[in-house]
């Protein structure tokens, strides 16, 4: 990879290798398999009173927040301690808070090339990337259960450990979504000069990272 | 390190009815969000000078949470929102 550079207009560009963009493309279709609305039900053909009954139950109670913690953490509470705002917030809010999810997933897939290659963002799709990659290491930081000690936590696996290669992948998305980030706000700071500062060289494939990367590009 | 406090200032007083009291969006701290991702989100969500976003940022690292706007009810519903739709762990609460 190539980290992302500032562009004019407020965009920015990068470089990635068909096996970054493939990883990319499909870390970020799982999450957006796992955001999708629930499906509706299919209809019955006989419905009981108590069907009838559970449906509207269903309709009058407040959603609540997924037992999978993963959901859980992409659609959180907008309240604490206080179930019942929690539910009116979420019965307001949840489905379009999945939409613009899916939407920002859908337009970082329409910016990325199958075979990798040159990454070409506006500002608006620099956005769409921001969100989706950053769902994409809440999603990976749940499942594995990372902490402030992420390096700690990282060190402590062997490298034949099936997590390892889980690890790497999120410490890869943070220093991609670093990179995004420092363009992003290069490009702002800097009045859209489109000037690369700080962030030259190659980012090596899958290079360790700390939790905060700033300093990863130059690896 | 010292951190100064966030800048969103709140009237404190035990004489401010219930209803009158403001309303306040908190950002919780998590392991996974970058401190320079908060510290831009906060910038563009808000539209925060770079020094005040990354010293809300701060405070939510160091402190655990911190309040980072303040105002009507459904105008921190709506942060709240936009923060979910960053990922930031973001609540709405009424100012105590």
């Amino acid at each position: 990879m190539e980290p992302f550079r500032p562009t004019r207009g407020g965009g920015a560009r990068a470089w990635l290798a068909p096996a970054e963009a493939s990883l990319l493309r499909n870390l970020v279709g799982q999450v957006m398999m796992l955001i999708a609305p629930d499906e509706p039900q299919a209809p019955r053909g006989e419905q009981s009173w108590a069907d009838l009954d559970a449906d509207l139950e269903a309709m009058i109670e407040a959603p609540k927040i997924s037992d999978d913690p993963v959901l859980a953490r992409l659609l959180p509470d907008g309240y604490r301690d206080d179930p019942e705002a929690a539910g009116e917030f979420r019965r307001y809010t949840e489905s379009s808070l999945r939409s613009a999810k899916q939407q920002a997933a859908q337009e970082m897939l329409d910016t990325l090339p199958d075979e990798g290659g040159q990454i070409q963002l506006n500002h608006d799709q620099a956005h769409a990337w921001l969100k989706a990659l950053n769902d994409v290491r809440l999603a990976l930081g749940v499942r594995l259960n990372v902490t402030e000690e992420f390096d700690e936590q990282w060190g402590q696996l062997q490298r034949e450990d099936p997590q390892w290669a889980a690890y790497e992948v999120y410490a890869w998305l943070g220093a991609v979504q670093e990179s995004l980030v420092q363009a992003l706000a290069l490009a702002g700071a800097a009045g859209l000069s489109g000037r690369c500062a700080g962030l030259s060289g190659r980012c090596a494939s899958l290079s360790p990272c700390s939790k905060y990367p700033a300093t990863c590009t130059t690896r | 390190m010292s951190v100064a406090p966030a800048e969103v200032d709140l009237p404190r007083s035990e004489d401010i009815p219930v209803s009158d009291r403001p309303w306040v969006t908190i950002v919780w701290n998590d392991p996974v969000n970058l401190m320079d991702y908060v510290t831009y989100v906060f910038q563009q969500v808000f539209g925060y000078p770079r020094k005040k976003a990354a010293r809300l940022m701060l405070d939510v690292h160091h402190k655990g949470k911190a309040v980072v706007a303040a105002g009507a009810r459904e105008a921190m519903e709506h942060n709240v929102e936009v923060l979910h739709g960053y990922g930031l762990w973001a609540t709405v609460r009424q100012d105590n």
